[in-house]
């Protein structure tokens, strides 16, 4: 007994499996992410400035605004002060994350969607009001 | 074995692995752990490779020049015959699940009775060969070079497993030592390097008929011998015929039923209840053997030893094949016997004649388990039993290797058990069906030069039986196989005195009720039925 | 011995990734070695089966684990000893997804007397597959760095793993899981005197691999982070197949991390990992259990001179005749 056709099926699917990314992807733009930084506020400040470096801001937003949170809800603590420019900030959300970001869509939503990530931010917070939505 | 250690010096295992590394510990020979060479005049019989004399203990095993081009020329044809061996060299993660799951190792804490270890042994060889990690990492990759101490140690222990399958049960790949251990004795067969013990009832198989060398007229008068204690315990004469061209079936039973004790009271029993269902059935005295020591060697010759049932059916002409009970003789013949010899189309699809129940798990092979004839008989009301006659029995059931896990033969005989024996007891789950212990000495490894071995091997199934001797009084333990009624004896003796083995078929007969009987007083053995007073017969007591 | 040698070719492989990394070798990092891996690894794997395949299975030969398909008042164990396409793919099924044998495993001991007791030993079955479902969860999550349009199963499988909502980013339960796992599974052996006495530097190298793969997996993840936008940017182009590095620094870290799966990409089909096309063709659980039912075929069966009846009463035709057995020839 050699089973052969069914050693072949196998071997195609498990070939088919493992190629998924190549040939699901083959040919199509890859649409980078871009962020915009275009809001009115962003546009009228002197120095382009958030909380702390840009580089900082990309990889740990998520873990400041935990922190934030916890800050704030559990500590009482109302301000922080920037690791990078002395500054010291309100700890809002709403008041100061979102002043400068009130895009959403064109700011926070593009990474997430490209990288298929989902924060639970907005099951709470209302999103800010963006102009034609 | 001049002298056994008793049970308590025997019974402490030290499973300390040692501190070298297991390539760098050389193989011991130690007495009582291994069987005799093959003998010159048995491989000359067979025209097996290098018929010679050799002793095990000598230095020089006395092989040919070429011996390791032999060995891996034929390692290489078998990498390309059986795909088991392909992906058994391959795959094993050394999980460890099968370690001790291994009656050898349990008994012995030896780690090479590992079965993990001891496919190792050969895929270390194949590694070197066929690997490419192996042959540039050698030893890190696990990879080692054929030497001759390496194909000692591959006869120490391939003639150290008893291809009972337990490990494969609980391997996550289903990786079964017995195909690594069935073909690394096929690679020793091809130096002349087998076991006389199983040489020696091959060679006498091909050319007699059967294991024992039984002779035609011999084979007779055996059988005619129990027809004489038949008569004194029923009183009823049976005349059963030998090669007898026209019956409706041909029955083949293990030869060690017709010779040896407790066999022979299983034979006895089939002769009772197939002259009481007045079975048109024949013996043969030239497929005199179920069992098939061939399998021990290599598939060729286990080819030519089996080949014998089919070519006697087709010539006497029967409908179909009886097979009788025994352990190995199962497994060869549910899993190899149609595909080396068949198609068995000169044969009908096996109909009982009393019941008229047709037997369709063996359609092809036309070959039915008495078991499963007997159980269709009793289910169908067609025998009358006294179980009580065997209330002096409280039974426990071993299942035996081969029908468990080569077959799953595990309910037919425990309904015929349970309707001729009141007392029926379990052992504990993890030793019954599927997962049954080895009595220690298959394989052809039931020779008496290795009684250390085997009883070491014998422990895990006496233990369970000791456990329920102690906690419900059994006394007897039921089997169908030829080498448990011949082995397990000596292991039970051992390891847990007191109780007994019997084939199943002794204690069908005992119930059996026939048709003009006189008063039985007597069990098969000649001992009082439960309730009789002591008879004075001149048969000795048990031993 | 065997462990700290793994361990050290693990090490190695990382400093190549971090030194290779800061000399600019981001070419042979990041396009040549992943490439040449995924290639050795399919190609591999798929020549490896074809050779297993070569070789016939030419007897029936299952591990029967149940009762046998008789008569018919006699219950069958259809799974375990199955006679039908049905029966072996629900065998194979439990034996794939669930470890089926794994979980019969038991713990024998021995006590005086001697008195042997066997206790189950679930937890080999148990971590056993906590690390390859976690580990299967973690690379089917992968896909969101493989895929422009990340499937709805794929965001659904991640939501579920991170369904505790601990910490941000989300605490995946299966990287918990499969550290934990690999860790009890080096950890016995090592500890099982047994287990340790078996085990080669090829059964430590893997889970040194796949550890080190998780750690550096949960640094990127968790700690010490990197530009995630830009390694997705730099993986679509990789499965995209027009390979472009990243033009700003995404961490080191990641390349560790790639080095390292590439590593055991290419290094599964040449070792005991090819277990995971093995255990679908392993002739003692994918085999219908009809040995007695239907003829099967060997491929290689060959004619062999058996001891015939004939001649067998020629040897014995006297004796025969005198003990009145019936023969051929008078």
């Amino acid at each position: 007994m050699n089973d052969k056709g069914k050693i072949m099926a196998g071997l195609i699917i498990f070939i088919g499996i493992f190629t998924f990314p190549f040939y699901s992807n083959l040919g199509k733009a890859s649409a980078v992410p871009e962020p915009l930084l275009n809001t009115p506020v962003i546009k009228q400040m002197p120095v382009k400035q958030c909380v702390e470096t840009k580089e900082y801001m990309r990889a740990n937003h998520m873990q400041m605004l935990n922190e934030w949170r916890d800050m704030l809800l559990r500590d009482g603590i109302k301000t922080y002060k920037s690791m990078s420019n002395g500054k010291e900030y309100v700890i809002s959300l709403q008041n100061t994350c979102l002043n400068c970001h009130s895009n959403k869509k064109d700011f926070c939503d593009t990474c997430h969607k490209y990288l298929a990530v989902h924060p639970y931010c907005w099951d709470c917070h209302f999103g800010p009001k963006e102009a034609g939505v | 074995m001049a002298k056994l250690p008793k049970p308590e010096e025997l019974g402490k295992i030290d499973y300390t692995p040692p501190s070298t590394g297991w390539m760098d510990t050389p193989v011991e020979f130690k007495p009582g752990y291994f069987c005799n060479a093959a003998k010159e005049k048995n491989l000359a019989g067979l025209h097996m490779p290098n018929a010679r004399t050799w002793s095990v203990k000598d230095e020089d095993w006395k092989l040919p020049d070429n011996w390791k081009e032999i060995i891996m020329e034929g390692l290489r044809e078998r990498l390309e015959k059986y795909r088991s061996l392909r992906i058994f060299m391959d795959i094993c993660v050394r999980c460890g699940a099968c370690a001790d799951k291994c009656h050898f190792f349990i008994g012995t804490g030896d780690p090479k009775n590992m079965p993990v270890l001891r496919a190792e042994l050969l895929r270390s060889v194949y590694r070197k060969e066929y690997t490419t990690a192996g042959k540039i990492l050698g030893k890190f990759a696990g990879a080692r070079e054929m030497t001759i101490d390496v194909l000692k140690e591959w006869w120490y222990y391939f003639f150290q497993c008893t291809e009972c399958r337990r490990c494969s049960v609980f391997c996550p790949y289903g990786i079964d030592q017995a195909e690594i251990t069935i073909v690394g004795r096929e690679l020793l067969n091809l130096l002349g390097l087998n076991i006389d013990w199983i040489m020696g009832p091959a060679n006498a198989c091909y050319h007699k008929g059967n294991h024992l060398g039984i002779e035609p007229h011999t084979f007779k008068s055996s059988i005619e011998f129990f027809l004489d204690d038949i008569k004194t315990i029923t009183g009823i004469d049976i005349e059963p015929s030998f090669n007898r061209k026209g019956a409706e079936i041909l029955f083949v039973t293990p030869s060690g039923d017709v010779f040896a004790d407790p066999g022979t009271y299983t034979a006895m029993g089939y002769l009772m209840l197939f002259h009481e269902l007045g079975l048109d059935y024949t013996w043969s005295t030239y497929a005199s053997e179920g069992g098939n020591f061939g399998f021990f060697t290599n598939n060729e010759l286990a080819k030519k030893l089996n080949a014998k049932i089919y070519a006697e059916a087709k010539r006497l002409g029967v409908k179909w094949i009886l097979g009788g009970e025994c352990g190995h003789m199962w497994r060869v013949l549910s899993q190899y016997m149609d595909t080396w010899n068949g198609p068995a189309d000169f044969l009908e699809v096996p109909k009982s004649p009393i019941t008229g129940t047709v037997f369709e798990n063996a359609r092809s092979m036309k070959m039915v388990h008495i078991t499963e004839f007997t159980a269709d008989l009793m289910k169908h009301n067609k025998l009358k039993l006294d179980p009580s006659r065997n209330d002096d029995v409280r039974l426990t059931w071993h299942d035996s290797c081969n029908t468990a896990r080569g077959m799953g033969l595990l309910e037919e005989p425990r309904y015929i058990a349970k309707q001729v024996c009141n007392n029926f007891f379990e052992m504990p789950e993890n030793t019954i069906r599927e997962k049954t212990f080895c009595c220690g000495s298959g394989s052809g490894l039931n020779a008496s030069e290795n009684m250390d071995m085997r009883l070491k091997g014998g422990l895990p199934r006496a233990n369970a039986v000791k456990y329920v001797h102690e906690k419900h009084g059994v006394n007897t333990v039921g089997n169908v196989c030829a080498i448990d009624r011949a082995t397990l004896t000596t292991a039970i003796d051992y390891w847990s005195p007191g109780v007994r083995v019997s084939g199943l078929h002794e204690l069908v007969a005992n119930a059996l009720v026939m048709k003009g009987e006189k008063t039985r007083r007597t069990n098969l053995r000649f001992e009082p039925l439960p309730g009789v007073e002591q008879v004075d017969d001149d048969q000795p007591e048990e031993e | 011995m065997g462990a700290l040698l793994s361990f050290i070719g693990v090490l190695v492989l990382v400093l190549v990734a971090v030194i290779g990394a800061k000399a600019n070798m981001q070419f042979i990092l990041g396009v040549a070695v992943p490439y040449a891996a995924a290639a050795t690894f399919v190609i591999g794997l798929v020549m490896r089966v074809m050779k297993w395949a070569s070789s016939p299975v030419p007897f029936r030969i299952p591990t029967t684990c149940g009762q046998q398909k008789t008569l018919p008042w006699i219950k069958h164990d259809w799974v375990e000893n199955p006679t039908t396409i049905w029966g072996v793919l629900a065998r194979m099924f439990f034996e794939v997804f669930l470890f089926r044998s794994l979980f019969r495993n038991t713990k024998t001991e021995l006590h005086e007397g001697p008195k042997l007791v066997y206790g189950s030993a679930k937890w080999l079955w148990f971590f056993g597959l906590v690390f390859h479902w976690s580990f299967l969860v973690i690379a089917i999550r992968h896909l969101r760095f493989f895929s422009e349009q990340v499937p709805g199963l794929i965001q659904l499988l991640e939501s579920l793993d991170n369904f505790l909502q601990i910490g941000a980013p989300g605490l995946y339960l299966t990287d918990l899981a499969l550290i934990s796992a690999v860790t009890v599974l080096f950890l016995r052996r090592v500890v099982l005197p047994n287990i340790k006495y078996i085990s080669l530097p090829a059964d430590y190298f893997p889970l040194f691999l796949i550890g080190g793969i998780a750690v550096s997996g949960v640094l990127m993840r968790y700690f010490t982070k990197v530009h995630i936008v830009g390694v997705k940017q730099f993986t679509m182009s990789l499965v995209s197949l027009s390979p472009k590095l990243p033009q700003s620094e995404i961490g080191a870290i990641f390349w560790v991390h790639l080095l390292l799966v590439s590593a055991l990409f290419a290094y599964f089909p040449f070792s005991k990992l090819v277990h995971m096309a093995g255990v679908f063709m392993s002739p003692t659980r994918n085999l219908a259990s009809t040995g007695r039912i239907k003829r099967h075929i060997n491929p290689w069966n060959y004619p062999v001179k058996i001891h015939t009846y004939e001649e067998y009463e020629n040897d014995f035709r006297d004796k025969m005749k005198a003990a009145g057995l019936p023969v051929e020839k008078e």
